[in-house]
């Protein structure tokens, strides 16, 4: 079909791929027009797209280990960065930010900064470096960097941990959205969702997670701006929403001061039946708390998310299959480029759906109108059914006030065009959407994790002259292990117990940025400074997480560092540690600090070999 | 100093710039949120502006020149990767 290799057809190959699926959309479209069936149209977007991902996998499939393991080292810039921008938005920056933006105002866009700005530490501090140490996972580089297998041995527990923590999430968000497009229950959907997962990676490693990967941005970003502009357009706020919603946040304001923001108590709450995880509107839009502390909320979580973004394994591998060392400086603004399409887009999703409910003088406002005219509304019934959206009229008026109205965050991305009326084509292309955020992230984790346990752990450590066709076998094996621990984790429904995501940065942050960034920057540091430092941060930080959280021991916070945030805590002990432990010991020997000397020059040969 | 060293000091030099561009666009902007939001940008209050696309845009421009400015160093020193990718 195209002539010359496959890297140089790359973009007309994505581009075919890319027209082919809008065509695909036009085709759902027209078979909606015929009288094809919302639950068909659904089944259709989310099996033709997990089947175009499966084939990608199947056809990168490969039995070298450099292509397992880093794709070949041959994924051009701009290819790598859409790659990486699937691998890092995950189901709930898909799903659930806009909801997050909608319900938290100001002070959750600390998440937006926080996991943007980390890339500027990847750029600056990491990436290029890494990728000139030509290691094939994060421990690779520990491992080598500090010598000897117990430092190696410590980033693979911090790698997981992390990882592991993150990974649940994704399983759980596949599940969802699986059981809800195909009809089938949770517990189904979760092992659906994982055979999905498993046919994008398991026979072409790396190689094949980043081809699908980028079919799956391109799966997403359209399944998110779409909807974005059409609801702009259709409802008469501006024809690019992004630099015209101006008058509608200042709208928002004002309704906010009409109806006035309150903060329904717990027990009434209770007492009216509302269903868990839902909420109702309590903070400003785009009001910023007055004082000093919550300044300091905000950087702090920043903070932790830009800091624990510069230590994500999943993240910082796909910089180890660039070309070259410049390929990798680029790729990572190539990234951000095209995570900040979505994450640009995700608070004007949350306006425009905010002021589409709250505007009384809207065809589609609810707020303020009497209850019983709300309820013949078609999707405000189907929402109710579902327990994803409740009305509790506490104040017995009969009128729907702002504090009355509750619905779960995720409803803002899945519900805002059936609200603006959108034909349901748009409701099977955001879950298509959300189906290819998850899978993407999932992927990444799950390959990052089984790629240090098998190169790490079993090639380095346990057996170092396994062949390649053993561990590669070790290597997908572990892949089906832990794929299936996640999934049945998450059929289990504790993942509320695991905690946040956001607890993947803070442990990533407490046991590995300070021994990466000084592995490079600072030659004095030492093996026993590193591995103190890893155990102690990650100790501390642990240790601190289980003192703070309410459904630990749920001490109070000191100086608004709560459960989100430990990593600050972890970070700073690691740092103490490494720099007191490497200053005590003696210096490292010659060959290392040549080592690090060759690290910092682009030019010449990577550290470790091509194969390793 | 040696030709490496040299290098290595200039690299240190634009880590260190680029740093505090991000600590700006990062922190300083948004210690001093609540002062700002009265001021408008493209009619959005600036604070919400800024976490909303502002940073988010600084940060994807800041990026590019880096890559761009730590190029030319290489290149300077005669410590660029052969051929182009």
């Amino acid at each position: 079909m195209f002539k010359g290799n496959f890297i140089d057809n790359l973009p007309r190959i994505y581009g075919t791929y890319t027209g082919g699926f809008l065509v695909f959309i036009i085709l759902m479209a027209i078979a909606e027009q015929a009288g094809m069936t919302a639950k068909t149209i659904g089944i259709l977007f989310v099996a033709f797209t997990v089947c175009i991902y499966a084939l990608i996998g199947y056809l990168s499939r490969t039995v070298q280990v450099d292509a397992y393991y880093v794709a070949g080292r041959q994924v051009p810039t701009v290819f790598n960065g859409m790659a990486t921008a699937a691998d890092w938005m995950s189901g709930a920056s898909f799903v659930a930010m806009a909801g997050g933006i909608y319900f938290g105002g100001y002070t959750y866009m600390a998440f937006l900064v926080g996991w943007t700005g980390g890339y500027v530490l990847v750029s600056s501090l990491l990436a290029p470096y890494l990728r000139k140490f030509g290691c094939y996972t994060v421990p690779d580089f520990i491992g080598t960097r500090y010598g000897g297998n117990f430092a190696r041995f410590c980033a693979v527990v911090v790698l997981t941990l992390a990882s592991f923590t993150y990974v649940t999430a994704q399983i759980n968000a596949t599940g969802t959205i699986a059981s809800r497009a195909l009809n089938i229950p949770f517990e189904l959907g979760v092992w659906v969702g994982l055979i999905s997962i498993l046919l994008c990676s398991m026979l072409g490693g790396m190689r094949a997670v980043t081809w699908t990967q980028v079919a799956q941005y391109i799966v997403l970003i359209i399944a998110y701006l779409i909807p974005v502009f059409w609801i702009s357009n259709k409802s008469g706020f501006g024809f690019f929403p992004h630099f015209m919603l101006g008058e509608e946040v200042a709208r928002l304001g004002e309704l906010e001061s009409q109806f006035g923001l309150v903060k329904n108590a717990a027990a009434d709450v209770k007492a009216a039946g509302v269903p868990g995880g839902l909420k109702s509107i309590a903070v400003s839009h785009a009001g910023v708390p007055e004082g000093g502390m919550a300044a300091w909320k905000f950087i702090s979580l920043a903070l932790c998310m830009m800091v624990g973004t510069a230590s994500l394994p999943h993240i910082l591998m796909r910089y180890f299959t660039t070309p070259s060392v410049k390929a990798a400086r680029k790729s990572v603004a190539w990234s951000l480029f095209f995570i900040a399409l979505l994450y640009t887009s995700a608070p004007m999703l949350a306006t425009l759906s905010k002021i589409s409910l709250m505007d009384p003088n809207l065809p589609t406002g609810i707020i303020g109108k009497p209850i019983a005219e709300i309820m013949q509304i078609e999707w405000v019934n189907a929402w109710i059914n579902v327990k994803q959206a409740y009305i509790a009229d506490f104040n017995g008026d009969g009128m729907l006030q702002l504090n009355e109205w509750f619905m779960r965050g995720d409803v803002v991305v899945l519900a805002t065009p059936e609200v603006a009326g959108l034909p349901y084509v748009i409701s099977g292309l955001v879950a298509a959407g959300g189906m290819a955020a998850a899978m993407s992230t999932a992927d990444g984790l799950i390959l990052a994790i089984a790629n240090a346990l098998s190169h790490d752990i079993y090639y380095k450590i346990i057996d170092p002259k396994a062949d390649v066709r053993k561990r590669l076998l070790v290597a997908r094996a572990l892949l089906i292990v832990i794929g299936a621990a996640g999934a049945y984790i998450a059929s289990m429904r504790i993942t509320s117990i695991l905690g946040a995501v956001a607890w993947a940065f803070d442990f990533a942050m407490s046991g590995l940025f300070f021994p990466l960034i000084l592995g490079v920057w600072w030659k004095r540091a030492t093996r026993q400074g590193a591995i103190a430092g890893m155990i102690a941060g990650l100790a501390s930080g642990t240790a601190y997480l289980i003192y703070v959280y309410p459904k630990f021991m749920g001490n109070a916070p000191w100086l608004g560092i709560d459960h989100l945030r430990f990593g600050i805590i972890g970070a700073s002990v690691c740092l103490v540690v490494m720099v007191v432990v490497s200053l005590m010991t003696e210096e490292p020997d010659k060959a290392t600090q040549k080592m690090v000397d060759e690290v910092r020059i682009p030019s010449g040969k990577t550290i470790l070999g091509k194969q390793h | 100093m040696s030709n490496k060293e040299k290098h290595w000091e200039k690299t240190k030099g634009l880590m260190l710039i680029t740093l505090a561009i991000w600590f700006f666009f990062g922190y300083i902007i948004f210690m001093f949120g609540s002062d700002i939001n009265s001021a408008s940008f493209l009619g959005y209050p600036l604070a919400y502006y800024m976490c909303a696309q502002g940073s988010i845009i600084a940060f994807v421009v800041l990026i590019f020149w880096f890559a761009n400015k730590q190029e030319k160093i290489d290149e300077e020193f005669g410590f660029a990767e052969k051929g182009d990718d």
